[in-house]
């Protein structure tokens, strides 16, 4: 069943939190991973992997270098899940 | 016609290890002098604070007989017991005479066995189990292993991705026959593989390239293939994770590394960072690692070692040893 944008969104600070020991509760929809979160690209990596375990989306280099914002990356699970 | 097989050894240890760094230190602020690089940047992206780099006279043979001498002697074996050499490398002098022969030559070991074995950083395990195996078997009774790497030659010292990670050295070991009965075996089972489709992701294309990597697509496979490698190598070995001493990774890029550690769940193991002063050593790196560990007296002798190479190819390779 797929997820609804909260509960994405929760999973997501979870895997911000673990990742990179960004609070949780930072970890809102405007902020960019980079420019706000100070995440580094191989933690990107990180926070794709562990997305996918966590919410069965696979997020390959290629679409995970356009997804700036935590927005982008919630909006990416929501739509892969509705096409799965 | 029956043909009679060779009578081997019920297992194969580690009688010693040795290592061999070059004397030149190559920091991060002085790569920042000529790359558009930090030191705080490489730190935190890799981990290395200082790697070594060869002399501009110093060969490969000359690291691979350094380090291989250093575990001879600590061995207690003359060069005469020895009866095969391999070296584990991917940056030989030239594909001609292999390196093997050379540095045994060099050694006053007479007419080995002697080959080159190229499985990039994954190297040292790959020719460790091969040892182990030709001991087992009874193809040689004692072999010098030896991991050594010249990668600074195949660096484009202005591709801030690459000349950051590479550096030089020479990590080597001594396997022979256990000979007491109510010893284990010193070397457990290897899990090995590879995935030639990830071949182009770190490569050396032709002799005039230098060596190029796709650093995230590598960071995301190390990540998440190599733990469960990792795993297969403890179960086979009978040991459980939770009773390694240590786990001795090649020291590839610190973030890999405490990466698999977390997913390995060996919470008592000392974790090798050698990485933050050696660089990236490829084959050199686990014994190199592991030699300073066991001189530091980090990790005692009888404790259980988990390694696990990976690299180029993509190879790998992890096995249980015991700490001689």
């Amino acid at each position: 069943m797929a997820m609804t944008e909260p509960e994405i969104l929760a999973g997501l600070g979870e895997i911000v939190d673990e990742v990179a020991g960004v609070p949780a509760d930072q970890v809102t929809p405007e902020k960019s991973f980079v420019d706000d979160l100070d995440i580094d690209s191989l933690s990107m990596v990180e926070i794709a992997v562990a997305a996918q375990d966590k919410f069965g989306v696979e997020i390959p280099d290629d679409q995970l270098k356009n997804l700036k914002t935590v927005q982008d990356v919630v909006n990416y699970v929501r739509t892969a899940e509705v096409s799965a | 016609m029956l043909m009679r097989l060779a009578e081997g050894a019920a297992g194969a240890r580690i009688l010693a290890f040795g290592g061999y760094q070059p004397a030149r230190v190559l920091t991060n602020d002085e790569l920042a002098t000529t790359i558009d690089t930090s030191d705080e940047w490489i730190r935190s992206r890799v981990g290395i604070a200082s790697r070594r780099i060869a002399g501009p006279d110093e060969s490969l043979p000359d690291m691979a007989t350094a380090a291989g001498g250093k575990a001879v002697a600590a061995s207690g074996l003359s060069p005469a017991d020895i009866d095969l050499v391999i070296v584990a490398t991917c940056t030989p002098e030239a594909p001609i005479p292999n390196t093997a022969a050379t540095v045994a030559s060099r050694l006053g070991i007479a007419a080995p066995g002697a080959f080159d074995l190229n499985a990039a950083c994954a190297g040292f395990c790959y020719a460790l189990a091969a040892a182990s195996d030709a001991v087992r078997a009874g193809s040689a009774r004692n072999v010098l292993v030896i991991g050594a790497e010249k990668l600074s030659q195949w660096v484009d010292w202005t591709d801030r991705s690459t000349a950051i990670i590479f550096a030089d050295g020479a990590g080597a070991a001594v396997v022979g026959p256990v000979t007491d009965p109510d010893e284990g075996a010193g070397i457990g089972p290897v899990v090995w593989g590879s995935d030639g489709g990830m071949a182009d992701k770190i490569a050396i294309k032709d002799r005039d390239s230098f060596i190029v990597q796709e650093g995230q697509a590598v960071f995301r496979w190390a990540t998440t293939a190599l733990h469960p490698v990792a795993k297969l190598a403890c179960e086979r070995a009978g040991v459980d994770p939770a009773e390694l001493a240590a786990f001795v990774p090649h020291q590839a890029n610190l973030r890999i590394i405490e990466a698999i550690a977390r997913k390995i769940g060996a919470p008592q193991a000392r974790v090798a960072d050698d990485i933050v002063t050696a660089g990236n050593t490829s084959s050199a790196s686990i014994p190199l690692a592991l030699s300073k560990m066991i001189e530091r007296g980090e990790i005692g002798s009888g404790a259980a070692v988990l390694l696990l190479g990976f690299g180029a190819g993509i190879c790998y390779a992890g096995q249980v040893i015991t700490v001689p």
